[in-house]
């Protein structure tokens, strides 16, 4: 095979990965702040490639476009859920937590099962086809664009953490609970923002993954899968680990793909994960536990 | 200002505090004593709307506040420098300072604010970028006492503030608080130096098992026998 083929696989890769970046970016900002996992991560990516798909359908939107008002309507309903049946499960344990969450993920599978059916979904785009040639590599336009609104949204996140007050809040609420009660800061809330922005960010990315792929209820499953890889590679909880792992699942996957086949992508990113676990169980960016 | 009328409190089935009264008055530093586990902790929680107690009444201001939420009780002006100082340590000293001016009630004067707490505490405007985690011990609890301040509180309610700090250093957190004092804050003090803490204050109650056994003026009890044999070791 020659070199640009690998090239070309690895572009792809790393542009898929940071959609699936924005993805598990999601599952650890709501894991780090509010301390829960949300096993119906997947789920709710997929809700989001429905409503993309819906909305192309109806109105002719560009998946990669709905992924704005798709996040925006996300975060509403990550608000209202973690004010009305998460937080009373917040200081519960760990397997009531799981179960809870199991159950939304139920609701959302079979939900999208009895108004959809099973078959695989996709969208069709003018520019589905079309590509960029850069040195003799072809790079896909929908994965250009897909990207790049990923990589968008992942900064908006960043920035929104880093320079805003209730970005700070939550970051100090994430540090030192005690210390946020302490100082009067309204935890509720904060937590209601943060599992708002985790559901914001797998609902763009579900809409972004709309362009890029065929879609059925059944796939949540693995890509609620796929965050979790993405979110231990790069360490639980932290945001740059989340983009990071992101980055290098979708990139060994996609190599793995054209080296060996596309059957064994998924073992590769699990093979990956066992390393990391083996070698710094904290992640590559996460910091160990005292 | 602040009367505590009967407190009873719970940990599951274990009582922590079972029926607590106390008054804190405009202005003045009321000192709490007692033995590690006697509750005071407990009862600065439970003023602070952290814990709920089970029993009782908390009355600031003429308002019951048991039961509100502890960013409400915040929000009234009653400020906390918690046991352990509580600073958020990977967020820089400036993010710190901000997180206690966030209160609604202080919130439109953070700049003012923040400027007016570096130059009380000068050591914190060389640090203001650095991690809060990096500090020193005194460092610390001066972040502590500044983030609260931030809120603009009316009362201040300080927890082993000298713990684990130097006796320079817990000499100096201790003046610090005198002169808040003198500029009008009311402070309800627990200190493991008790008698320090027994002479800046013009009441105090001691705390055993969660009860209070005995009040009165700061320099009162200072001369009590049982007080000085219990706590001071005379």
């Amino acid at each position: 095979m020659s070199l640009s083929l690998y090239a070309e696989v690895l572009i792809q890769g790393v542009l898929t990965g940071l959609v699936y970046g924005l993805m598990a970016l999601g599952l650890s900002v709501i894991f780090g702040v509010v301390r829960v996992v949300n096993f119906a991560h997947g789920e709710f990516a997929v809700l989001a490639m429905y409503c993309a798909f819906v909305l192309f359908g109806l109105a002719g939107v560009d998946p990669i476009a709905a992924s704005l008002p798709l996040a925006a309507v996300f975060f509403a309903v990550g608000y209202l859920m973690q004010r009305a049946i998460v937080q009373p499960f917040v200081t519960r344990p760990q397997h009531e937590q799981f179960i809870l969450l199991v159950g939304v993920s139920l609701v959302i599978t079979n939900g999208l099962l009895l108004a959809f059916g099973p078959e695989s979904k996709h969208v069709d785009l003018s520019y589905s086809f079309d590509s960029y040639t850069l040195g003799g590599v072809l790079i896909d336009k929908t994965r250009v664009y897909g990207a790049t609104a990923a990589l968008v949204a992942t900064a908006a996140v960043f920035a929104f953490f880093r320079y805003t007050m209730t970005g700070t809040a939550i970051r100090a609420a994430a540090d030192n609970l005690t210390g946020a009660a302490v100082v009067g800061l309204d935890v509720k809330r904060l937590y209601a923002i943060s599992f708002g922005l985790g559901l914001a960010c797998v609902g763009a990315a579900g809409a972004i993954m709309m362009a890029l792929t065929d879609m059925t209820p059944l796939l949540a499953p693995s890509l609620t899968l796929l965050a979790f890889t993405i979110v231990i590679v790069g360490g639980l909880g932290s945001m740059t680990g989340a983009l990071a792992g992101g980055l290098l699942i979708g990139a060994t996957e996609a190599l793995a793909s054209v080296i060996v086949s596309p059957a064994i992508k998924s073992m590769v990113s699990f093979g990956l994960l066992v390393l990391v676990l083996a070698l710094r169980p904290q992640g590559l960016f996460g910091k160990a536990e005292a | 200002m602040l009367s505590v009328e009967d407190l009873d409190l719970f940990y599951g089935d274990a009582q922590a505090l079972s029926g607590v009264s106390l008054q804190a008055d405009e202005g003045a530093i009321v000192a709490i004593v007692g033995a590690n586990g006697a509750g005071k902790t407990s009862l600065i929680r439970a003023i602070a709307g952290m814990i709920r107690p089970k029993r009782g009444r908390i009355v600031f201001r003429g308002r019951d506040i048991a039961g509100l939420d502890s960013h409400i009780v915040c929000n009234l002006g009653i400020g906390q420098v918690a046991e352990g100082r509580q600073v958020f340590p990977t967020l820089s000293v400036r993010e710190n300072l901000l997180t206690g001016g966030m209160l609604p009630r202080a919130r439109a004067r953070r700049a003012q604010n923040m400027e007016r707490m570096l130059a009380l505490f000068p050591r914190l405007r060389e640090r203001l970028a650095q991690a809060a985690g990096t500090l020193s011990g005194g460092e610390q609890q001066m972040l502590a006492i500044a983030r609260c301040l931030m809120g603009e509180p009316e009362l201040v309610m300080f927890d082993e503030p000298s713990l684990g700090l130097s006796p320079a250093m817990t000499h100096a957190v201790l003046d610090t608080i005198v002169d808040l004092n003198k500029q009008g804050l009311a402070c309800l003090l627990v200190e493991q130096n008790v008698a320090a803490s027994l002479e800046i204050a013009s009441r105090a109650y001691v705390l055993e098992n969660g009860a209070i056994v005995m009040s009165g003026a700061g320099a009162d009890l200072l001369k009590d026998d049982r007080v000085r044999a219990a706590y001071l070791g005379m």
